[in-house]
Parts: structure tokens; sequence; C-alpha cells
């Protein structure tokens, strides 16, 4: 029934959990408006040749509408806008909130190709490789002007903007090759801007890690090939800590310092020092990086310098990322390595408090 | 027939150029609406035949993205934005509620000269560099591209004065100029459209000056107000942009909309099934209007509240719609309906408004928005209400306020073929363009996989279709303009106060006091001291 629909209306195949629902939705919303249509025009026509003039200077009954009418109308009407909302709504909660067990995938997007970063360390361009029936959340930014992500056969779309971190997700139900457009004009060659989605199963997932261990030891991170040394996110993020000597103020092993403890920090409800209280997700810990005024903890002084500009996306990256393996505290859970599979990725060994 | 009007009274090309007669000023938006359509349209077709293949078909990627950003430019603030109220508003709305004049008649032309001068500061840009954003002129691209910004946006800047003022002088003409005795509640709804519509222009524009004035800054002096780099906020910008250019969609579309009221009750010689819903509704889409502007940024990086609270009340705006097009349709129940052209585009207006207002529901419904958006889906829902609504509207004003304006009357069988040819052209353009967006194909994509090939021939196809329909009107119009038959003063038989003057009007309007006793929608009895004029009508069929 859906894939006649499909077929119908010249959807592409639906290749994510969502998109049986999306597509249900569509099809409901989409059957109602041509019965309204339809009964609306055949209503005029109807009245235009019963009612059709037949002297210049005829002259008609007054006739109004009663009140009962028009609210009936009305009630009806409305009634079914606020139902789509209510099930679109629904739908657009569970696009927007990854599972807690996602993996998660680095995506910068620049003038005009998606570069993607893997857990294990290893970047590849325009084509992003995932294991089906997996949660896979991509944390996003962009290096130069609005870019938006957009999978049709996973019906999900998020723009992807410079100085901050946009998230989707999605879990491909089919393996296969799924294009990936870029959906936010973004100059001469928007149109060239395209990528693919390559789904693998996970048995062929498991060797697609395997086989490309080790490649990627060395790692750009926006300031020369090797910059940033070699092995997964996490290290990477320990090694710009260490550099740009956030771990001056910041601990890794949950004790108070100047500034917050990393430690158990990501996902966790933070108090603020107006009273406001937020969640330490990838965009708040983003934009305390970026903005460190804008959300101070309550009970800490507000003496951190901005980041903008000085620190490059891949370093951002990698700090949250670092942040994130230390949500359960000071020893890194497994959970970045994907532990469905029971690969390891390089430089677990590292991992001490 | 060498009684006075306002076309004869002086026929000087200074009496026209400075005039502050508000017939005239409207003639004057008129012929440059019209000029801008075809401007906008010329664009519209070399893209659709750019599209007859993927990759090059005739021009380069550069010279296609400069073109779509003017074909939206210039149809959205040259053609869309003035295109009923500057031109019919200002010809009508004074005759309407019975006054000889506009409230502030010089404020009145200098507002036309500062919609001149943006527009000329526009097309300018076409010849220093273009501009390549698209309409919406989104940074931090609009900020770094090296393409003609500053000139371009002051231009719009410049018209949003000319809107504002317009704008202002509607309100208080409506306030202040009503003649005595014509409460709101029998004023022609074409009135309450015109001055809600009013209401948005001043109070939105604004914001959009504001915001356009910050984008020049940013691009020309570096300065970094939405610019991430230099520690703006691009989401902002959108934020400040839709807040003005969602109401902006219902400064055009209200006025269609009471082109509409103003038809049907005529050519269906009977009452508005209930005048007190589409007054009001008015209102509440110029209201919840203003509320709506999130809708357009479900996938730019928003709260889940804030879409929540979007999507709600994108659902509740859409009822106003809903509810003028159920009494419009309703008011033909019992009528005595002649289908002659202005009827049809308004046949036409309804089909196509339904069909764009629920795809514009549709994307409301937000899962379903994260598939569309920014696809040729939306291009095709905005299409039907901007084209399929505004330029139908737009069509059936000239149709019905044809002989009013000019005296003549034009060829009802040319009328009625032509309408058919830009109903079927249109449809046959945009259909296409929702099956596209369902495939996927993103708006503003110069190259396309060849996979949407067969559906973009369908939609060039379709849009000859609609320029054949539009020529034809615009010959067998012309032709009538010089050479039609006389009309008559009331050809349609109307009650509505426009009608009840000479046509063309003489220079302030009516020649005696005007009657305004009855309900201009009043259709019970003979009107008083006249003949329904029968003679011209059938001439005229």
């Amino acid at each position: 029934m859906i894939e006649l629909f499909r077929r119908l209306i010249f959807l592409p195949v639906g290749a994510s959990t969502v998109a049986d629902g999306v597509d249900a939705l569509h099809a409901f919303v989409i059957t109602a408006t041509m019965l309204v249509s339809t009964y609306v025009f055949g209503a005029a026509a109807w009245f235009t040749v019963r009612y059709r003039r037949k002297s210049d200077r005829q002259l008609t009954r007054r006739l109004s509408a009663t009140v009962r009418h028009e609210a009936s109308i009305i009630t009806l009407v409305l009634g079914t806008f606020l139902l789509w909302w209510v099930l679109g709504f629904r739908q657009y909660v569970e696009m927007v909130q990854p599972p807690r067990d996602s993996d998660v995938v680095y995506v910068e997007a620049k003038q005009w190709m998606w570069k993607f970063t893997y857990p294990d360390g290893r970047d590849t361009n325009d084509v992003l490789t995932v294991p089906v029936g997996r949660p896979i959340r991509l944390a996003m930014t962009s290096r130069d002007v609005i870019h938006s992500f957009y999978v049709p056969s996973f019906r999900i779309k998020q723009d992807v903007l410079p100085g901050r971190y946009t998230a989707v997700w999605f879990e491909a139900t089919q393996t296969g090759t799924f294009p990936i457009w870029c959906a936010e004009y973004c100059g001469v060659s928007h149109s060239r801007m395209r990528g693919e989605v390559v789904v693998l199963s996970q048995a062929d997932y498991a060797l697609w890690l395997r086989s490309g261990k080790g490649q990627t030891a060395e790692i750009d991170c926006g300031r020369g090939p090797g910059s940033c040394g070699g092995g997964d996110l996490v290290a990477i993020g320990r090694q710009v800590a260490l550099r740009r000597a956030c771990v001056a103020c910041h601990t890794l092993d949950g004790q108070r310092h100047v500034g917050p403890t990393w430690s158990g920090l990501y996902g966790s409800q933070r108090t603020l020092a107006d009273g406001r209280k937020v969640v330490a997700d990838d965009a708040y810990l983003t934009r305390s990086m970026m903005e460190p005024a804008a959300d101070v903890v309550a009970g800490y002084a507000q003496v951190m310098p901005t980041y903008q500009g000085s620190l490059t996306a891949a370093e951002t990256g990698a700090l949250v990322e670092l942040i994130r393996s230390l949500r359960d505290g000071p020893v890194a859970p497994a959970g970045v390595a994907l532990p469905a599979l029971e690969i390891t990725t390089a430089a677990d060994g590292g991992r001490g408090p | 027939m060498t009684e006075a009007t306002y076309l004869n009274a002086r026929t000087t090309i200074r009496s026209w150029v400075l005039t502050t007669d508000h017939k005239r000023i409207g003639i004057l938006y008129l012929v440059t609406l019209i000029f801008a359509l075809v401007l906008g349209g010329f664009f519209a077709m070399a893209l659709r035949i750019e599209h007859l293949t993927p990759g090059h078909t005739v021009m380069t990627a550069m010279t296609y993205n400069r073109s779509f950003t003017l074909h939206g430019v210039i149809m959205v603030w040259i053609f869309m934005i003035p295109s009923i109220p500057a031109s019919f508003g200002n010809f009508l709305l004074p005759i309407m509620v019975g006054a000889k004049d506009v409230a502030f008649p010089r404020l009145n032309l200098l507002s036309y000269y500062l919609f001149i001068t943006g527009t000329v500061m526009v097309l300018v840009s076409m010849f220093v560099g273009g501009i390549d954003t698209g309409w919406t002129f989104y940074p931090p691209y609009s900020s770094s591209t090296p393409t003609a910004i500053p000139t371009a946006l002051l231009g719009v800047f410049v018209i949003g004065f000319s809107t504002i003022l317009t704008g202002l002088n509607f309100v208080v003409t409506t306030h202040t100029m009503r003649h005595e005795g014509l409460g709101w509640m029998k004023l022609p709804l074409f009135v309450w459209a015109i001055y809600a519509t009013s209401i948005i222009q001043v109070l939105a524009t604004p914001v959009l000056g504001m915001v356009l004035l910050l984008v020049v800054l940013d691009n020309s002096l570096h300065w970094g107000f939405f610019d991430p780099a230099r520690g703006g906020d691009p989401v902002l910008y959108q934020h400040l942009f839709w807040f003005y250019s969602h109401p902006a969609v219902y400064i055009m579309i209200l006025p269609g909309m009471g082109v509409v009221s103003e038809v049907v009750a005529t050519f269906a010689r009977k009452n508005l099934y209930s005048y007190r819903a589409i007054a009001y509704s008015s209102f509440g889409l110029a209201f919840v209007g203003f509320l709506t502007w999130g809708h357009h940024m479900f996938v730019a990086g928003m709260s889940t509240f804030d879409a929540g609270a979007f999507g709600v009340l994108s659902m509740l705006v859409a009822i106003f719609s809903a509810i003028k097009v159920f009494n419009w349709t309703w008011t033909l129940k019992g009528g005595a309906v002649a289908l002659k052209t202005p009827l049809l585009y308004v046949f036409a207006f309804l089909f196509l408004f339904v069909f764009g207002g629920m795809t514009g529901v549709a994307v409301a419904a937000m899962s379903l928005d994260v598939h569309w958006h920014d696809t040729y889906f939306v291009v095709a829902h905005f299409h039907f209400i901007m084209v399929g609504g505004t330029l139908t509207a737009f069509l059936a004003a000239i149709h019905y306020w044809f002989p009013k304006i000019t005296g003549r009357m034009y060829s009802e069988r040319l009328g009625l073929l032509s309408a058919a040819l830009v109903f079927a052209g249109f449809f046959v353009t945009f259909f296409p363009q929702f099956l596209l967006g369902n495939a996927g194909m993103p708006r503003r994509y110069y190259d396309y996989p060849p996979q949407f090939q067969p559906l973009h021939i369908v939609s060039t196809a379709g849009s000859w279709v609609l320029a054949t329909g539009l020529l034809i009107t615009a010959i067998y119009l012309g032709h009538a303009l010089f050479r039609g038959h006389r009309a008559g003063d009331n050809p349609w038989g109307s009650r509505s106060f426009e009608w009840r003057t000479t046509s063309p009007p003489p220079t302030h309007n009516f020649h005696a006091t005007p009657p305004f006793d009855i309900d201009p929608y009043d259709y019970t009895q003979p009107l008083p001291g006249t003949d329904d004029d029968p003679a011209a009508e059938k001439e005229a069929a």
C-alpha cells in the first residue's frame, strides 16, 4: 500500500526508521487535500450551473450564513489541521532527538563538499559509510556558509551552520547507496554538492572498519597535515585540551577547579548563574567555547576567553567528543567504539583518568 | 461622449508624471508593474528553458544563480508586494470610501517615485555584477559574495519606504475620509482587505529595511552582525527576515482576496454568504500572520518547543483562509451566476489557492516539512499561492475593472480563452514541481540528476502555455484600450460604490454627492434611480 503510494507521487524509497511514518502522514494529508479541493470546486461548479443567470436584471434573495454552519466548518477544518500537527509534531520530536546509544560521525561541510570524520579518527569525503540497523548521529558544522544535509531516502534534512553544531540522526533499514544533496543554496556549485550514504550490513561494516585501520594515523585538524597527531577523536581531543591549556581550568576527573569539570558533564542538567537550567549537549558545549559569557554555570566566575576563530571545527568536534566520552565519569566507556560489533578502535589503551 | 474624465481632463506628459490624482498614480503603478511582470517573467522563462536538460542548456551556473535571484527579487518586491494595493488600491480605495482622493496625495506621488528609484537600483544591480544569493539573501553567503549586494539591497530598502508610505496613506484615508453615513460594516470588502494589508505594510516593512541595511554593512564594510566568522549569528538573520517575509505573504495575497470578494458578489448578483466572516478573517490573517515566521526554519536550528509553537500557530492562520474560501463558494448558492472572464479567473484562484493553501498546511505538519523544505515542493507550494493566487486575482482585477478605468470593453471570448490557457498553463507548469519535490529535488539547483528530466520538460512546456495565455491577454487588452467599444458606466450591473459613478470617473470621482445609502452587496431590489444597464452587458458577451 505505502509502496504504491510512493510510486504514485514520486517519493524515493523509504530507507530509514522514520520514513514509513512520515509517508503515511503524507498520504493522509494529500488524500484529504484532494478531497477538500474536489469538494470546494465541485460545489462551485454545481452552484454555477444550478444558479446560472437567467436575466441581467435578475434579483436574488438574501442568503446568509448561520453561525452554526460557519462554526461547524471551522471546527471540522481546524480539527483536521490540529490533528495533522499533533501527528507531525510527534514525528518531528522523534526526528530531532537521537537515541542515547547512537554512534557519532562528525560532518564538516564546505563549498562544495562533505567531509565525514568517524570516531576511530579516519575521514572520508562525500561518502558516508554506516551500518544498517544502528542509530547514527551526525554532529555537523560548516566551514564557510550555510549548507543543508539532506538524504531524501531517509526523509531527513538539517541545516549545517558555520560557528555552531547542529545534529541529525537516522537509522537505516536497508543496505544500499542513497544520495546526499545540499539543500541550502551555497554558491555557484550548490547543485554539485552531492554525496552518498553507503549503508552496509553489520558484517560488511565490521570489515570496512578493520580495512581502514591504521590508514589515518595522521589527522589534519585544520592546521596542516598531522597537526592533531593520530588516534581517534577522543585522543585528538586530549591533545587539543592539553595544547590549548583547557586543562588548566577544567579537570577530567571530577574535581572542581577554576571551571567545571568535564567528568560527567555531557548530558547533565546545568543550573546557570541567572537561574536558567540547560542540558549540556553539543550545542551548549560549543556555545560555551565560542561565547563563554552566554551560559555561566552557577557558582563559577566568568573568566574564560572566547575560542571563536581560534579553535578549528575539527578541534571543536574533538573536544566535544572527549567531553562526551567522559559522560559517565572519568573512565571513558566503550560507547564510541560501537559496542554492538565488539570492535575496538585505535588508542583505547591511552584512555586513563 | 465628451464628458470630463480623469483621463481627458489634462493630457500633457507633465500632467501625468506630476499628478497627485490617486487614479492616475494607480495607472502609473499599473504600467510599471506590468513592466516588472514581463521582466520577471522573462527570467522565469529563461530558467525553465535551462532546466530542459540537466547540466548546461543555455546558460552557465553563475548566470542561472543570478537569474533566479532576479526573478525572485523582481517578482516579490517590484511586482507582487505593490501589485494590487498600489494599482487598484490607489485607483479604487478613495472612490469606494466616497473620497475625492487619498489623505496625502503628494505623499502618494512621492511613494511612486521612491518605488521607481528602488526599482532602478535593482535593475542597475543587474548590470554591475548581478546578485546570486536568492531573494532571501541568507548570510553568511550574502556577507561574502562579491556580487552587487549593496545596490540591490538598498534598492529593496527604498522600495520598502514606498510600501510604508502607501500603507500609511490607505490607513489614514480609510479612517478619516469615509463618506458621511458610510460605517465600517458598509465598506466594500476590497477596502477591508487593503486596510488589513496596509497595517501589515506599516508594521512589518521597517524590520525588513533594518535587516537589509545590516546585511549591506556586513557585505560592504565587513561588519559582523550575521557572519559567525566575526561573531555574528546567521540564524538571527533568518528570524528577522521571516518576521517580515511571512507577513509579506499576506501583503501579497490579502488584496487578491479583496478582489475575489468583489468579483464573486458582482457575478453572482448576491450578497456575500457572510460579510463579517470575510472582513474579520482579513484581520485574523494580518494578526496571526505575524506569529508564524518560524515555520520557514524547522530545519534551520531552532528549539523543538519553538518549532512546535510555530507549527500550531501556522495551523491557526490557515483557518482564516479556509473561512474565506468557504464563504466565497457558498456566496454562489442561490445567486444569478454569469461565468464571465473575471469570474473564471476567480475560479482559477479558488482552485489554485485551495491547493496551494492545503499544501501550505501540509508543510506546517512539521515532520513532512523536514523532507519538503528547500525542495521543489516548496517552490510549487508558494507559486500556487503567489502566481495561482496573487497573479490570477490581479488578472481578475484587470478584467473586472478594465471598463471602470478605461471606459471600454475587451473581447469576452478572448478573455475566457486566455483565462483558460493561463489556468491550464499554470497547472502544467507547477504541478510537476510538487512531484519533483517529493522525489527530493532541491531548489536552486542548476544541475540535477537525469531521472528528474521528464518532469522538468513537462513543467517547461506548461510555462509556454502560460506565457501564450498572458501574451493573448496583452494583445486583446491593448487593442481594447484604443478600439474597444464603450462599456457604459456599470457594465456588470454591480451594486458596489465604485460603479455608482461614471466610467471612467471624473477627476474628483463623483459628479454629485455619491449615494452611500445602500449596502454594496444588496441585489434584492433594483438599483434605485438607475437601470441595471443590461444593454452593455449583452453587447460585451
